[in-house]
């Protein structure tokens, strides 16, 4: 199972990400799975997995909009959001969006070409869980926690902006 | 100016470790390539033909004496004792190795100065109008909120990664020496009837391979929602705009496709829940900002100088210089001057270390330790004492700065082009040396009178060629360099897009097909028409006809 870094630890990473690839039925059985599924795969299984609520989370492309869970995607306790490259920035919105709009509140967790150089960006934004590709050491990945201290913007993590706390 | 406090020398350290660090590990190897790249463009170094070539950030253009004096050094000390002014009023350097980069950026922070977010897909370094603050008729100074967006852009982390480039433009003045509509954002400050300062918003302008003047998103947005408003805007870019052709990615392809009705309603949804959050403006925040560019402490003069009078009457060629390079001022017995950095055989907007420190005197000595850096490549000093006007002219004339040929035909703004400039298709440079020093007679400039010539090395535009009233581009053609001549651009508030007027010429052709063009205006234009006026008034029929008349 790749690494995970979470709330700023490294830790052991119990849900196994499924790819788009993957149909339902070569998922076997789901009891006692903790599954993280393609947005298309949940939503043309909607009725199937709408029962192991606290062990199914969600991942979206770049190019899949969270938006489309609208109110409920509370319901997920994970919800995952990719970067294809890390130079591809819409997961940052989408993320944002997730945290102010549809306010959710589960774990965040950013998948893919996820690197040290983005990791403070990605913070700001919302994301709460950091997949660690396999070339990745997980100990550089942490030490990008700590680029900057402070941010001029009002951010999802510091909402009050620096000119209103200067 | 704006001075820095704690909290941004802070991120500014931060930053500039960050970066160290960043590139330390591409040295050893545990960066790829693909990896360092769009972080070093966020640092401001591209790769060039013969060096790197870094870009430093000049915020809305405004530098210090103290600034300058830095950056004079620096061109001595790592540089080859000159540097280089850019449309986006930026300061670049040529020749910095890559080794020494660190030690540069950290003699810079020593001034508050940086090249951060000068390159790669974010938002670039706010540009506005190089008269703000000192303007006639000014409608409002527009650098107390180039600042406010200038920290709003700064490190904003949802925007780092966005399609393609961003760059936004300010105006309060009543003239717009910005070229505001040709940027992905364009603002005007204006009041509404209350009095009450807002904005007048267009998204989508921009040059490059896709001309386009920018559409109005909103008349007129109230200042306190500013930057709710601008994270709305780039939230629908960055998850709209198009990442699979580089060449369509910026804002106006989308806005340009949606329609801006389209893109405006996405723009409100979007805001509908950032409005009123507490990332909206506070009085509190604007007034800390404006502290930082209050009036000058200006002396009681009267408007005219009666030496200054006397010299105008007695040296023609100061008369000249004041003519074309001295405006006015809103305070009484004040004045505002450019010296023009386009003197022939030096490349347009080049300008050496001992040019550097002597104009941070000049600011020092006479215009309150400021300078702005204009988009037209020159160098304005905002505040002059009308009655410093010879003094000034005298020291001047001494450095090669006192060339009288602001706003005339070799006043010429040109990217740096083939000489140094990997993406060029040809040359710049010498184009424009070839044209100033066919037409280098102050009288006939004179006589030509108010006209904008613009020289791109490619479609990319750095020249701003598309805003020209004469625009010229390089092009490639089976591997020669070739350039195409266009017509009747303008960057103002009546912004419009040249049009090309045939097929392309060889370099050697181009003195003598800009003559043919200014012959034309002179035997057409009627009383004191300027020659863009000529030519909204003609089209390109005649311009047309002379350059590719047969000869019989």
């Amino acid at each position: 199972m790749p690494k995970l870094i979470k709330d700023g630890a490294l830790i052991e990473n119990n849900w196994r990400l499924i790819d788009k690839e993957t149909g339902i039925d070569s998922l076997g059985s789901i009891d006692n799975k903790q599954l993280i599924v393609p947005v298309k795969l949940w939503l043309e299984n909607k009725e199937l997995l709408s029962q192991y609520k606290d062990t199914i989370g969600i991942w979206f492309d770049s190019d899949e909009n969270p938006a489309l869970l609208d109110d409920d995607a509370n319901n997920f306790p994970i919800i995952a959001l990719n970067f294809p490259s890390f130079r591809d920035g819409r997961s940052y919105s989408h993320a944002a969006i997730l945290r102010q709009q549809q306010n959710f509140k589960g774990d965040m967790r950013a998948i893919g070409d996820v690197r040290r150089d983005q990791v403070s960006y990605m913070l700001s934004c919302g994301f709460s869980s950091f997949l660690i590709p396999d070339d990745m050491d997980a100990t550089v990945l942490l030490t990008g926690f700590h680029d900057f201290s402070e941010n001029y913007q009002s951010t999802v993590t510091k909402p009050t902006p620096l000119f209103r706390r200067r | 100016m704006y001075i820095y406090d704690n909290y941004d020398h802070q991120m500014l350290e931060e930053r500039i470790s960050q970066f160290r660090d960043q590139t330390q590990r591409y040295l050893a190897g545990d960066l790829s390539e693909e990896q360092f790249l769009p972080l070093r463009l966020q640092n401001g170094l591209y790769i060039q033909r013969m060096a790197p070539m870094l870009r430093i950030a000049v915020p809305y253009g405004l530098l210090s004496s103290t600034q300058l004096r830095k950056l004079a050094s620096i061109t001595r000390d790592y540089d080859k004792g000159y540097a280089h002014l850019s449309t986006r009023q930026n300061i670049q350097y040529n020749w910095p190795q890559l080794e020494q980069l660190p030690d540069l950026l950290a003699e810079l922070a020593e001034v508050s100065m940086h090249a951060i977010q000068t390159s790669g897909n974010c938002i670039r370094n706010t540009t506005t109008d190089q008269f703000a603050g000192s303007a006639l008729n000014e409608i409002e100074d527009s650098r107390p909120w180039c600042e406010i967006i200038r920290q709003w852009s700064t490190f904003h982390p949802e925007f780092a990664y966005l399609p393609r480039k961003f760059k936004i433009a300010v105006c309060g003045t009543e003239v717009d020496q910005a070229a505001t509509q040709v940027h992905d954002i364009g603002l005007y400050l204006l009041k509404n009837e209350q009095g009450e300062i807002g904005f007048k918003v267009l998204v989508g302008g921009g040059l490059g391979r896709t001309p386009l003047i920018g559409k109005v998103i909103c008349e007129y947005l109230p200042w306190q929602h500013l930057l709710t408003y601008l994270d709305a805007i780039m939230r629908v870019y960055n998850l709209e705009g198009r990442r699979d052709n580089k060449y369509k990615a910026r804002i106006k392809i989308l806005v340009k496709s949606l329609g801006i009705d389209v893109f405006r309603e996405k723009v409100e949804a979007q805001w509908e829940f950032g409005k009123d959050s507490q990332a909206t403006l506070t009085q509190a925040e604007v007034d800390r900002c404006k502290s930082f560019f209050s009036t000058p402490a200006f002396e009681q003069l009267p408007n005219e100088d009666e030496a200054t009078n006397t010299a105008l009457q007695s040296d023609l060629l100061f008369k000249h210089w004041v003519d074309r390079n001295v405006d006015l001022h809103k305070q009484s017995g004040y004045c505002i001057v450019t010296l023009c950095l386009k003197d022939t055989g030096a490349a347009p907007g080049d300008i050496t270390d001992r040019q550097m420190e002597f104009v941070a005197d000049l600011a020092e000595r006479y215009s309150f330790s400021e300078l702005r850096v204009t988009h037209e490549q020159n160098l304005t000093l905002a505040d002059v004492r009308t009655k410093d006007l010879y003094e000034i002219y005298k020291a001047c004339k001494t450095e090669s700065l006192a060339t009288p040929y602001l706003g005339l035909l070799n006043d010429i703004v040109c990217c740096p082009g083939g000489d140094f400039c990997s993406l060029a298709n040809a040359k710049s440079i010498p184009i424009a040396e070839a044209i100033q020093r066919r037409f280098d007679n102050f009288d006939r400039l004179n006589e030509i009178g108010d006209i904008t010539l613009n020289i791109s090395g490619c479609m990319n535009a750095c020249g701003h060629h598309h805003v020209g009233n004469i625009g010229i581009i390089g092009v490639d053609k089976k591997g020669a360099e070739f350039y195409q001549v266009a017509l009747g651009g303008d960057a103002g508030r009546e912004a419009r897009l040249a049009k090309i007027i045939g097929p392309s010429f060889a370099q050697e052709e181009i003195p003598d097909v800009i003559e043919k063009i200014i012959q034309i205006y002179l035997d057409e234009r009627q009383n004191d028409e300027k020659f863009i006026d000529t030519y909204q008034r003609l089209g390109m029929a005649p311009f047309k006809e002379s350059i590719y008349a047969k000869a019989d």
